[in-house]
């Protein structure tokens, strides 16, 4: 695969994603394919995002762990961004503003300073002075010329972007892209060959905006949301399109009143669907058993973010399966489904939509950051129209001659004839206390074991008719694999990838993904991992949550775990890395890197000294007195470049012993 | 208009009998609520009846129609959720002080703001039942409860200003004491366009032996009968505040205005349970389209 990846580094209300935007867009209608990764804080300016966005000539299913090249928005993203660029790379920064320290570049690494001034003179002449944001386009159109893509779908990219704002604003901006385009061609080196383009056109979208037009195209007639990152984004597009594909779209008072407005529209005989995040989901537990006693149709969307509580609001990770698992008190039946990428977060809402009519339960579709709010491009023919809307038993009609219409009647299946408000003769009590089969209550005056039996008997009897429907999960990769990973949800790109690189770097490596995760297929998972030689979990959360409900299902422990917690997702050569350590049979390593004491050092100085030091060297030095080796980072004045003081951070614990500093005006 | 074909009361006979406590108020309540479907000639498939939980949230099982008996305090969102898939039903609400006014009280007051068209009637007896007696939001300060055996120091809730303050568009009380006026008042709520609250006096003959009939029957008098209008809203808090030895019965206020329903474009194209499914190819492909 031809692949290049450009970073984009600058503070929030830099106008970066609409660089990315732009970028990804570009090489979406080239045929080229994009995965895109906003790495973000949960503030509306200020701050430090690095939005990296990774396109191949193939599909492409991470955002990979190389840095072709690096647009830098301002003087922070420069130092902290240009050491990583990969040889051959270029660095790209507004020169006029920005000064890059020589040392910071990497051996064949170019050093592309834009002079604004100097090259927008013409367009300014033409059209005024420019906004700072526009500069942005200038580098992107000399990343563009660099990269070898397209100007002339960046171009139509412009029309498009700025339709609504007019012909002038889009000459603006398509002048702008050819400026950098053309200051590029003439000052630097491309940093990959010429791509042959398929014009393959692809929609770039992320994985909330998939889960929201897979439920549109499924039926959803009612959304309920309060807003919650990283959930929000299906409730925006939900309000967007509102009337456009016939939803009745509910911001709530609260996560109670979400879950249950959806489980009252399932009743009221809509699809209906909820969305929130690891927080709104644990309040809306409760109302989850409801729908399963009540086997009312509902789809709840749970978006993991870094927990537990507030956590990191902005950040990824797989810390929920248990919560969602254990989700209402009791037990009843459900479905817990998990897509794997953007394409199947269409396919797995347009699924739960279909399993909760059928089977008149919840499906809680469990999704996480990286896979909600990231954006890729996905075949058009993933978004399939002709979907089966199988909306399961429904009682139209009634006659009294039939004799008492009964809700929750036994059956072999299990699946009882549901009849909806408004139909003739079946009424009928949705109700909360367990119930016989016309609905009434068995559990105050006409308590009854046999009856409570058998009702469990029969609500779970639509379960086991489920799995037998649902397809077995299936090892991907050479069947005779020295190491089999396991993971679920937005890991599976990332571990797909390191198998590859682990096959071809000679240990061969198969992949097992679980998307059914309720019902499980328990005799199919055993098998497989039984054959097995070395299992090795991949998951980004701290306990290994789906290895350990694989083992309670199965009774199979894993051979080795990799977890990443960090707020960041697993990247290709870190999980080979890992893989390669486990089969050394090497010991987890839990010290603080340089890398890491360098970021501890950046988070030091932004919490106190604002922006004014910076680290340069990092040397590793004896314990010294405090009961473990010491980072020692070594500061200097962001302005003059002078000796501004020290750090000692400890290199197991990450304890921040020692900040001296250098007489230097404070914050 | 088309003619109203009244209904007798038999037509919502449940298939079993309350098991409230003999002289329970809600007796009262079910049969007005009864009374009032068949005085507006609702048939029981439209007529969806929504509770949460707690001895008057029982009344869902107890009335044919169709019935949601949800959560302890949910009652409001879930009503709030059928009703709006399905418009052409009349959606009460019917439950207690504790799930509406304490611990449902926040769905309640954005119920009230959104000026839904649901009525909502409040069996309030001061006190929780279900649970053998403890203080609720309504408990009068002093009252001795098994959760507050040296007396409620909590001011009580005041319901109706509440809901006149939080948007509710008609906003009455009853007496389960009283059921010809309650009918009646339960029968407007249901025919006013917009959020009604009721609430009722629905003693509680077991755990609350202060707010007992003969309490109310010195206290009430009826807003009608002293030429009262409802339709000022500085006068109806004035009278929501009356308490001790006079207490008013009867539409405190009332006032159309745009309903929720009015302004929601998707239902402007009927009631969501009756449009189609789906999406069609042109709508399909242009989604796509904007995404590339």
């Amino acid at each position: 695969m031809q692949e290049v990846t450009i970073g984009i580094a600058g503070a929030a209300g830099d106008g970066l994603d609409k660089s990315g935007d732009t970028l990804a867009k570009t090489c979406g209608r080239s045929g080229l394919h994009v995965y895109a990764y906003n790495c973000y804080q949960s503030i509306i300016r200020g701050g430090h995002i690095w939005l990296k966005v990774r396109i191949g000539d193939e599909k492409v299913l991470n955002h990979g762990d190389k840095l072709n090249a690096v647009i830098c928005l301002n003087q922070d993203s420069l130092e902290r961004h240009a050491p990583e660029v990969n040889e051959g790379g270029v660095i790209i920064f507004n020169s006029d503003k920005l000064k890059l320290d020589p040392t910071l570049v990497p051996q064949g690494v170019q050093a592309l300073g834009l002079p604004m001034t100097e090259i927008c003179k013409e367009v300014v002449a033409e059209h005024g002075a420019l906004q700072p944001i526009m500069q942005n386009t200038v580098a992107v159109g000399a990343v563009l010329a660099l990269a070898k893509f397209s100007l002339e779908d960046a171009s139509s990219v412009m029309h498009d972007t700025f339709a609504h704002k007019g012909e002038k604003i889009i000459n603006l901006n398509v002048s702008l892209l050819k400026v950098g385009f053309e200051y590029a061609n003439a000052n630097a080196k491309a940093f990959t060959k010429e791509w042959t383009f398929s014009k393959k056109r692809r929609p770039f979208l992320t994985g909330n905006e998939a889960i929201a037009f897979g439920a549109a195209a499924a039926g959803c007639k009612f959304y309920s949301a309060y807003p919650m990152t990283p959930a929000s984004t299906i409730l925006h597009w939900m309000a967007n399109h509102a009337t456009e594909v016939d939803i009745c779209v509910k911001q709530c008072e609260d996560e109670l009143s979400v879950i249950n407005m959806a489980i009252g529209a399932g009743i009221g005989g809509v699809r209906s669907m909820c969305g929130t995040a690891g927080g709104g989901f644990a309040l809306m537990t409760e109302a989850i058993g409801m729908a399963g006693i009540m086997e009312v149709p509902v789809v709840c969307v749970e978006v993991q973010r870094g927990g537990p509580s507030t956590g990191l609001p902005t950040k990824t990770e797989q810390g929920d399966l248990f919560q969602v698992y254990g989700a209402s008190q009791g037990e009843f039946p459900k479905m817990i489904i998990a897509p794997r990428d953007i394409a199947d977060c269409y396919d797995s809402t347009v699924e739960s939509f279909n399993v909760a009519d059928k089977f008149q339960l919840p499906v809680l579709l469990i999704s996480d950051l990286l896979l909600s709010e990231h954006p890729e491009t996905v075949d058009p023919e993933a978004f399939y129209r002709d979907t089966k809307l199988d909306r399961g038993e429904l009682v139209t009609e009634w006659s009294e001659a039939q004799g008492k219409f009964k809700r929750f009647r036994f059956t072999d299946s299990g699946i009882s004839p549901r009849a909806l408000p408004g139909t003739a003769n079946c009424n009928f009590v949705s109700a909360t206390d367990d119930h016989d089969e016309e609905s009434i209550l068995i559990s105050d005056m006409f308590t009854s074991s046999p009856i409570r039996r058998k009702i469990s008997e029969k609500r779970f009897r639509k379960m086991d008719l489920l799995l037998s429907e649902l397809p077995a999960p299936k090892l991907e990769g050479p069947a005779d694999a020295d190491v089999t990973l396991v993971c679920w949800g937005s890991t599976s790109g990332v571990v797909c990838e390191a198998a590859e690189l682990l096959t071809a770097a000679g240990i061969k490596t198969n992949f097992l993904v679980i998307k059914y995760i309720v019902p499980f297929h328990a005799k199919e998972v055993t098998e497989l991992l039984t054959k097995a030689k070395k299992k090795i979990s991949a998951e980004v959360n701290f306990t290994s949550q789906m290895a350990r409900y694989i083992k309670m299902e199965t009774g199979i422990s894993m051979d080795g775990h990799i977890n990443r917690y960090d707020g960041e997702p697993l990247e290709p050569r870190e999980i080979m890395q890992k893989v390669q350590d486990i089969l050394a049979g090497k010991k987890l390593d839990l010290d603080v890197s340089e890398a890491d004491a360098r970021e501890m050092a950046y988070h030091y100085l932004r919490t106190h000294f604002s922006e004014k030091l910076r680290p340069v060297k990092v040397t590793q030095e004896a314990s010294n007195g405090y009961g473990e080796p010491i980072w020692n980072v070594e500061l200097v004045e962001r302005a003059t470049g002078k000796r501004g003081g020290g750090m000692k951070i400890g290199a197991r614990t990450g304890a921040t012993y020692s900040f001296e500093k250098e007489p230097v005006e404070a914050k | 208009m088309a003619t109203v074909i009244e209904l007798p009361i038999e037509t919502y006979k449940g298939p079993v009998e309350p098991d409230w406590c003999p002289g329970c108020g809600d007796f009262g309540v079910l049969r007005s609520v009864q009374t009032a479907a068949g005085k507006l000639g609702i048939h029981p498939k439209d007529l969806l009846v929504v509770s949460g939980i707690g001895c008057s949230s029982n009344l869902p099982g107890f009335i044919h129609a169709y019935g949601i008996h949800s959560l302890h305090g949910r009652s409001v969102p879930v009503a709030t959720g059928a009703h709006l898939a399905n418009t052409d039903l009349k959606v009460v609400i019917t439950g207690g002080d504790g799930d509406g006014y304490g611990i449902g009280v926040g769905h309640l007051i954005h119920a009230m703001r959104r000026n839904l068209d649901i009525t909502y009637v409040v069996m309030d007896n001061q006190i929780y039942g279900l649970t053998t007696g403890q203080t609720s939001p309504t408990t009068a300060k002093g009252h001795k409860t098994k959760s507050t055996p040296n007396g409620n120091f909590e001011s009580p809730l005041n319901p109706l200003v509440l809901a006149i303050t939080s948007g509710a568009t008609y906003v009455a009380r009853g007496f389960s004491g009283e059921q010809k006026q309650l009918g009646e008042l339960i029968a407007g709520g249901i025919a006013h366009k917009g959020f009604s609250l009721i609430d009722v006096f629905s003693p509680c003959v077991t755990y609350n032996k202060i707010n007992t009939y003969p309490y109310f029957k010195q206290r009430v008098y009826k807003l009608e009968d002293e030429g009262y209008e409802p339709n000022d809203f500085y006068k109806s808090i004035e009278r929501a505040y009356e308490w001790g030895e006079r207490i008013p019965l009867g539409v405190l206020y009332k006032t159309d205005q745009e309903t929720y329903e009015d302004n929601e474009p998707v239902l402007q194209k009927g009631p969501l349970v009756k449009q189609k499914l789906g999406l069609s190819e042109q709508v399909h492909n242009s989604l796509i389209e904007e995404m590339i």
